[in-house]
């Protein structure tokens, strides 16, 4: 093994050489530097944010007695957990219905499949707020939850075509036969379709939702325009904070957002290698 | 069929009834204008093992799809124990398959798959419990219940299908392809293993197999197809011994084939000639055709007996060859030693090559005849079969 080491690195080794090696460090520089310098200004007692004044858990302190920016992160979660539901629901079934049965228009449904990721969100949302402004406008003065309703659907409308193609793909890998078996051994198609092809389709679910959350929980364009003045959303409320001035109180409120998807990230992916490693060992 | 067909015939299969419980009545299945099955009527009797054999394509899958309820004839009924099953989905119908895949849900344990479908019947807990534990030791995978599939082989994979498709006490079994994906050492172990379990449960069991050594090796019937046509329908021994096409004859084993003319047809003997061959064939039975018409003479390889001929010789006449036997000359060309036997090929003197095998039965057999040997092929009058077809 070590003289396998030290022979010289092959053409597509590039983590072993150092022009190479250069590029990604400085791609990972680049990505995570801010970030954690965000984080650890996140605890700067200073009120300017510029310079390190010392340690301090004050911002924290007045970002949990901040009663709209925890609203607005109450939303955010509401908005995210419903987004994800419905979003997994529909992207499930259009994928399988895309990849099981043929029918007229079936090329156009795929395409239109794949314009709200590829849309800029900004024409997005102009095009939903003149969408709730005109057309359909959501009843206002509804209460918690309803207010988010219009926010809801916009976020379903871009997150589902997102889970449908993750589900999709995991879907190309299913051996038919196995639909086949359930139903020989007795299995009505409902039947065969929660015992047989939900399982296998789990890890794309999963992947699925962590997308559709993500995504719903950090979304402001979409949101900022569809929003009505009643509803405000935590990235939309950090928004309007930095317009007075970057505090430390900022830094602390997104180092809570960067947690929070951090862990619910981990504990999704965690939950898929459970999965698929429920097996006991003999 | 002659007497000595029906002599080929006799395998203990005494578990096999009389009646009928699978019977396609004119059986046609078209895509589009692609004909799958054309036009077949087939009768399989209850506790047979019976093989649909044929090449890829052929439409012997079709046939048993149809049985399991996943395709749907465009013409004719199929009726399961003498009723008819069109209307029925499968998982209405009295059968159970064994996928070519084996088809095992990977998420489940051994004993889960085995209980689906006792648990889709509604079977008792308890009884379920009982049954899954009998199922799994039929099949010798006793203590394997709480192994995920990915743990196991594909052999003990396979043996879960079956576990899991007997269990539920079908009358018909469907096997698709059971054998293709196993490695030829667990192949020979596993035919055995199928027949001896078809005569423990004494379920009529319908295999379908593009492999002729493994369909005559485990069926007691086997129906050959061609282009979705039923070519023959006979036990291994006659469909062998007594092929009724070239097709067959082709298809199942190896086979000299010489195009000749019926010269003589008599009751008790034939003569056809055949370009390809010095001398003409002498048969020892008679053939029901017309003198002059055309027709093959099919020879297996092992039927021919090969002899060292002195160089320089003068091609035998009929009448010096021994009572009963036909008698070529020609010069070895190729020799392939497969240690148990050896193939040669014998070039004629009308250039036209044959093959004969020859048994190695002590360990100096394969020393006897070397490339460019002139030999003598001889072959007894009853040994090839003639085809009008």
């Amino acid at each position: 093994m070590a003289r396998v080491a030290r022979e010289k690195p092959g053409p597509l080794e590039y983590h072993r050489r150092w022009p190479l090696q250069l590029i990604v460090g400085a791609t990972f520089f680049f990505l995570y530097f801010p970030l954690i310098i965000l984080m650890v200004f996140s605890f700067n007692d200073s009120k300017r944010n510029i310079v390190w004044q010392g340690f301090t858990f004050d911002y924290y302190e007045k970002v949990f007695k901040n009663a709209e920016l925890i609203e607005a992160f109450g939303n955010s979660l509401t908005i995210a957990f419903f987004c994800t539901i419905i979003s997994v629901v529909l992207g499930a079934l259009t994928a399988v219905m895309l990849w099981r049965f043929r029918f007229p228009g079936k090329t156009a449904v795929e395409g239109a499949m794949a314009l709200p990721i590829v849309v800029p969100e900004i024409c997005m949302g102009v095009a939903m707020l003149v969408f709730f402004a005109k057309i359909m406008p959501w009843p206002s003065g509804m209460p918690w939850p309803f207010n988010l309703g219009a926010i809801i659907i916009a976020h379903v409308s871009f997150a589902f075509p997102f889970v449908a193609t993750v589900v999709r793909a995991r879907l190309a890998s299913f051996n038919r036969e196995l639909e086949e078996a359930a139903k020989d051994l007795g299995a009505s198609e409902w039947r065969t379709f929660w015992d047989v092809l939900v399982p296998h389709m789990q890890p794309g679910l999963i992947a699925g939702a962590l997308l559709a959350f993500t995504l719903s929980l950090d979304d402001f364009v979409i949101t900022f325009f569809t929003a009505g003045p009643d509803t405000i959303t935590f990235p939309v409320k950090v928004y309007s904070m930095l317009r007075f001035s970057v505090t430390p109180e900022v830094n602390a409120a997104s180092t809570i957002l960067i947690v929070v998807t951090v862990v619910l990230t981990a504990v999704g992916l965690h939950l898929q290698n459970q999965s698929e490693n429920k097996k006991p060992k003999p | 069929m002659t007497d000595l067909a029906a002599a080929a015939a006799v395998k203990p299969t005494p578990h096999v009834k009389e009646n009928a419980i699978i019977r396609f009545e004119n059986i046609t299945k078209r895509y589009g204008k692609v004909v799958a099955v054309d036009n077949v009527n087939l009768e399989i009797r209850e506790g047979e093992f019976f093989a649909l054999l044929g090449p890829s394509g052929c439409g012997k899958t079709t046939l048993l799809r149809m049985l399991a309820g996943f395709e749907t004839p465009t013409e004719g009924r199929v009726f399961i124990d003498g009723q008819d099953v069109a209307s029925l989905p499968p998982n209405k119908r009295p059968v159970n398959m064994v996928f070519q895949s084996y088809a095992v849900f990977p998420h489940m344990k051994v004993a889960d798959n085995v209980a689906y479908g006792l648990k889709m019947d509604g079977v008792e807990g308890g009884e379920v419990k009982r049954r899954v534990e009998e199922a799994l030791e039929l099949v010798k995978l006793g203590g394997y219940g709480d192994r995920m599939p990915d743990q196991l082989s594909g052999g003990q994979r396979q043996r879960v299908a079956l576990a899991r498709a007997l269990v539920k006490r079908p009358r018909v079994l469907l096997l698709d392809e059971p054998l293709s994906a196993l490695d030829a050492k667990l192949r020979d172990q596993m035919r055995s293993e199928l027949t001896s379990l078809q005569e423990k449960v004494g379920i009529t069991f319908i295999m379908v197999t593009h492999d002729q050594d493994e369909a005559l090796a485990i069926a007691t019937r086997c129906a050959v197809m061609n282009r979705g046509l039923l070519a023959q329908v006979a036990t291994p021994a006659d469909l062998y011994e007594f092929p009724n096409s070239r097709f067959v004859a082709d298809f199942v084993g190896s086979v000299n084939m010489f195009e000749g003319v019926l010269d003589k047809d008599e009751q008790d003997h034939a003569i056809v000639r055949a370009q390809e061959l010095s001398a003409p064939v002498y048969l020892d039975h008679g053939v029901t055709g017309a003198r002059g018409s055309t027709v093959w003479v099919a020879l297996r390889p092992e039927k021919i007996e090969m002899h060292k001929r002195p160089e320089g010789s003068s091609p035998m006449k009929m009448e010096d060859a021994p009572a009963g036997t036909n008698v070529v000359s020609g010069v070895i060309r190729d020799i392939v030693y497969l240690g148990s036997e050896t193939i040669f090929e014998i070039e004629l003197e009308s250039s036209r090559r044959v093959r004969t095998f020859r048994s190695n039965l002590t360990r100096y057999d394969q020393e006897d005849f070397t490339w460019d040997e002139p030999v003598w092929l001889a072959w007894h009058a009853c040994s090839p079969a003639v085809l009008l077809s």
